[in-house]
């Protein structure tokens, strides 16, 4: 029985990182905005037919 | 069948491919394609050029019209100024700043995909980012490829205008969202769940065979997991309660405070001294069930902004004249005695006198009265109007935070905080609540310690466990959470829920009437003068189809079905009327002296001339009419209430009004907005709970005086000024239902009440007899809980739906 012990350890430490997981997630605004997301993923990702230099996004 | 398949391609031709609005005065054809203004024509060719076409695939005609925006190129350039800049941006380092702008027309998913691909309009753009239902995108770019007036005018070339406004400027917006609730709930429910867990044994006597180093174990760990809930997940019920203490009264959060304090230190003792297991996962489920409470009376409608002031619509910049040159400048920086340049649809930031131009001032934001007032040169023009037509020039008089209008948001109505002389009923009870329990638990704590003093100390603490207020504090927020999202769906918008228990009590009714009893739309017109032939009827109505004033929409739509004739020439002269050519003859329509007629001294409505080759045929008298179905809210609700009109109109109506609402409406005409203010002041002190109803700016005083103020609006994400409520126009019919919703959802919470305390009782019947156990505390105190929220739940939504308010139950 004295396997109980370690068990009780892990499922204590698995349900403690989700509480971290969650409270992370909801830290990096994903609960913000609960629609657009829904929207967003419709989305195709068109392929590019014009050819045209692709911006870096650092300054030069 | 062919015919069908023609009509549509009819309709296709003749609307417009980017904003889908009937093209009336001319249609563009350009690439297979028709536009009804240069406009929308323009924004498809920048999106065509950038191969963003696909704008258009996602969605049917989703741009916004594009006919009455203004080009002037300058009208961004406060936009360079450093200061401005920098209270605009979220976000600034060496190469790149972030920013955020609420953008209206965010309306479709064909928005959010032309917004989000920013970058390939222009390298400088790094990312957009679309929140749709706060209608804002937040855009990061290289500040040294584009700049944020660059930023803004593209986003107004592609039809997106951001609205900026001085309140954006004046206090950064970054309000953090608060999401401390939610990790207190779910820290709460990570340790009543775990708690629950490890006290399961327990329940079912299978400790004493798991043996005694499980059990203590077990006591140990839920020791540990109720710390988290009681130093974190409880502290707002901590400060809550003290704050009333320190005010020496008793709100709902007392009796919780007790409840927890008693849980929490007579399990340590029962563990660590007796060693027994406890009531730590009872605590856990308290708390737990308490935040959900709290939360889902948190309904917020992120859209909406029930705060504004006048500062929300003023603009950022006005165009200064100095020696013959134009500047834009801040609307801070703007001094009395500065010469400004006002343009078409142009706010006037400021108190100021006309010298050159002629000015047709729209004040519907302030009055709701969507007519211009023309104003002449030398007379005193108030802040608050939209300038329609030709460019005027204005000297300024007060500062913009001193005018006439925006004094009202120096008067001390506004200064004072929420008070709290209504107490919510909840608090009421509490108060008798917890004396009646530490009543019963000292009672019970005297007659056990005449013959067992360790069983009085239990039955005292079981006592104060056991009608731990838990069910009647949740009876109130899902009650009041419940009714707050019926009128939203209801199209009727409530700030916060404590609105709802002052609804209740609402006893009179003050309406404003422009705008709100009268709606532009049921305009009534008469004609007076020669008979009008159907060809007259057919010119004049091709006539004002080519204006957009509102004179014209309404003489429009009351020559419903008349067809159009064509005519050689139209011309609108702004702020005077129409001209046009019907087979050689000049027709003109509009004011008396651009027709040439003679005011008959009538003063009563608006009217519009018709003149033809310089004699005048006759007047449209054009007087603004009753929404439809108020007449009937009106006398619904004298029933038990009294109704008074506060008007800033002439009293010419008065005869008319009283014959349409009866005898026993107070109506009060030539109200300024202070008076309307000092009106709700003196019906307060007279011992009065008011609801206010009005519209515009003006009303702004007198909405933040009553008891609760409802702002009506015809499109709800549009301006309104600052309310306890905003209220969609077509939803007005059925506000004497709203307020006895209110009334009834009062009753739920008085029954709930019931129901909790019949619960209680069966616990204390047990507590005083020191019986109680933790499992009868783990099951009874959940179960309490659900069922308050199951029966405020359905009957609410039962009675919303007896009451017309909701078409389906749940």
């Amino acid at each position: 029985m004295e396997v109980i012990f370690i068990l009780i350890g892990i499922s204590i430490v698995m349900a403690s990182s989700f509480l971290w997981l969650f409270i992370r997630a909801m830290r990096s605004g994903q609960y913000d905005d609960t629609y657009t997301p829904s929207i967003r993923i419709l989305f195709d990702q068109k392929v590019k037919t014009k050819e045209k230099e692709v911006p870096s996004t650092k300054s030069k | 069948m062919s015919k069908y398949h023609k009509t549509v391609a009819d309709k296709a031709a003749k609307t417009c491919y980017h904003c889908g609005e009937v093209c009336v005065e001319e249609i563009i054809p350009y690439d297979d394609k028709s536009f009804c203004c240069t406009g929308c024509k323009l924004v498809y060719d920048v999106l065509l050029e950038n191969d963003l076409c696909n704008y258009y695939a996602i969605e049917n005609n989703p741009g916004g019209t594009q006919r009455n925006v203004s080009t002037r190129g300058n009208r961004f350039d406060y936009l360079s100024d450093e200061e401005i800049i920098r209270k605009l941006l979220d976000f600034q380092n060496e190469t790149e700043s972030h920013v955020t702008f609420t953008i209206p027309l965010i309306h479709c998913a064909s928005c959010i995909w032309l917004l989000e691909n920013l970058h390939q309009l222009h390298d400088g753009v790094i990312s957009g980012r679309v929140d749709f239902l706060k209608k804002t995108v937040h855009v990061k770019f290289n500040h040294q490829r584009i700049s944020l007036r660059d930023l803004v005018l593209l986003l107004s070339h592609i039809g997106y205008e951001p609205t900026i406004n001085l309140a954006d400027v004046e206090n950064k917006r970054a309000r953090p969202i608060d999401r401390k609730l939610i990790y207190k709930l779910a820290v709460a429910g990570f340790c009543f769940g775990n708690m629950m867990f490890f006290s399961l044994p327990e329940y079912f006597s299978e400790a004493e065979l798991l043996g005694d180093g499980f059990r203590g174990l077990f006591n140990y760990l839920n020791v540990g997991l109720a710390l988290p809930v009681f130093f974190y997940s409880a502290t707002d019920y901590y400060r809550s309660a003290w704050i009333a203490l320190k005010n020496r009264t008793v709100n709902m959060d007392v009796p919780i405070v007790i409840g927890i304090f008693a849980l929490f230190f007579f399990s340590l003792y029962e563990i660590f001294i007796v060693g027994q297991e406890g009531y730590m996962d009872t605590l856990g489920g308290l708390l737990f069930f308490l935040l959900i409470g709290k939360i889902y009376q948190q309904k917020t409608f992120d859209t909406l902004s029930f705060d504004r002031d006048y500062k929300a619509y003023f603009p950022v910049a006005v165009t200064r004249v100095k020696q013959g040159a134009e500047e834009v400048i801040p609307l801070t920086k703007l001094q009395v005695g500065d010469i400004i340049r006002v343009r078409h649809e142009e706010l006037i930031p400021s108190d100021s006198i006309l010298i050159e131009g002629e000015a047709s001032i729209d004040y519907s934001f302030v009055t709701g009265e969507e007519v211009p007032v023309n104003k002449k040169q030398g007379e005193l023009v108030y802040a608050g109007g939209r300038q329609k037509g030709n460019p005027i020039t204005l000297t300024v008089q007060k500062s913009p935070s001193q005018g006439y209008l925006t004094d009202l948001w120096n008067n001390e109505a506004f200064e004072k905080k929420e008070d709290s002389s209504l107490e919510s009923l909840a608090t009421r009870i509490s108060g008798k609540f917890t004396v009646t329990v530490l009543m019963i638990a000292l009672a019970a704590l005297v007659y056990w310690s005449y013959t067992d003093v360790a069983l009085g100390v239990r039955a005292f603490t079981a006592v104060l466990i056991i009608t731990c207020p838990c069910a009647l504090a949740m009876s109130t927020p899902f009650t009041l959470g419940n009714t707050l999202r019926i009128f939203g769906q209801g199209k009727f918008y409530l700030k916060n829920p404590q609105v709802i228990e002052r609804m209740a009590k609402v006893d009179t009714v003050v309406f404003d009437k422009t705008g709100t009893l009268t709606d532009p739309s049921a305009a009534s017109i008469t004609y007076q003068g020669e008979p009008l032939t159907l060809q007259t009827k057919a010119i004049v109505k091709s006539l004002v189809n080519n204006s957009t004033h509102p004179l014209s929409n309404r003489i429009n739509s009351w020559l419903e079905g008349v067809h159009l004739e064509r005519l050689d020439k139209i011309e609108e002269i702004k702020g005077k009327g129409l001209v046009g050519l019907y087979k050689g003859q000049e027709i003109r329509l509009g004011s008396a002296d651009f027709t040439g007629a003679e005011t008959n001294g009538q003063t009563g409505g608006n009217q519009v001339f018709l003149a033809v080759e310089g004699s005048v045929l006759g007047c449209f008298s054009i007087q603004s009419g009753l929404r439809p179905g108020i007449a009937q809210v009106v006398q619904k609700m004298g029933k038990d209430r009294d109704v008074h009109f506060l008007s800033g109109d002439h009293d010419h109506e008065r005869v008319h009004l009283q014959g349409v609402f009866g005898p026993d409406v107070t109506m009060n005409f030539n109200q300024s907005p202070l008076q309307k203010l000092d009106y709700l002041k003196k019906l307060r002190q007279a011992g009065r709970q008011c609801v206010m109803i009005g519209d515009g700016l003006n009303d702004a005083g007198a909405l933040r005086e009553s008891r609760v103020g409802v702002a009506l609006t015809t499109q709800a994400s549009n301006f309104s000024p600052a309310s306890d409520a905003i209220m969609d126009a077509t939803a007005l019919t059925n506000l004497p239902t709203y307020l006895d919703f209110a009334k009834t959802s009062r009753k739920i919470i008085k029954a709930s009440f019931g129901l909790s305390f019949t619960y209680n009782a069966v616990g204390v019947f047990f507590a005083v007899q020191g019986l109680v156990s933790p499992l009868f505390c783990a099951i009874l105190m959940p179960l309490s809980s659900i069922s308050v929220v199951v029966f405020t739940t359905i009957t609410t939504n039962y009675i919303a739906y007896t009451m017309g308010l909701k078409k389906k139950i749940i």
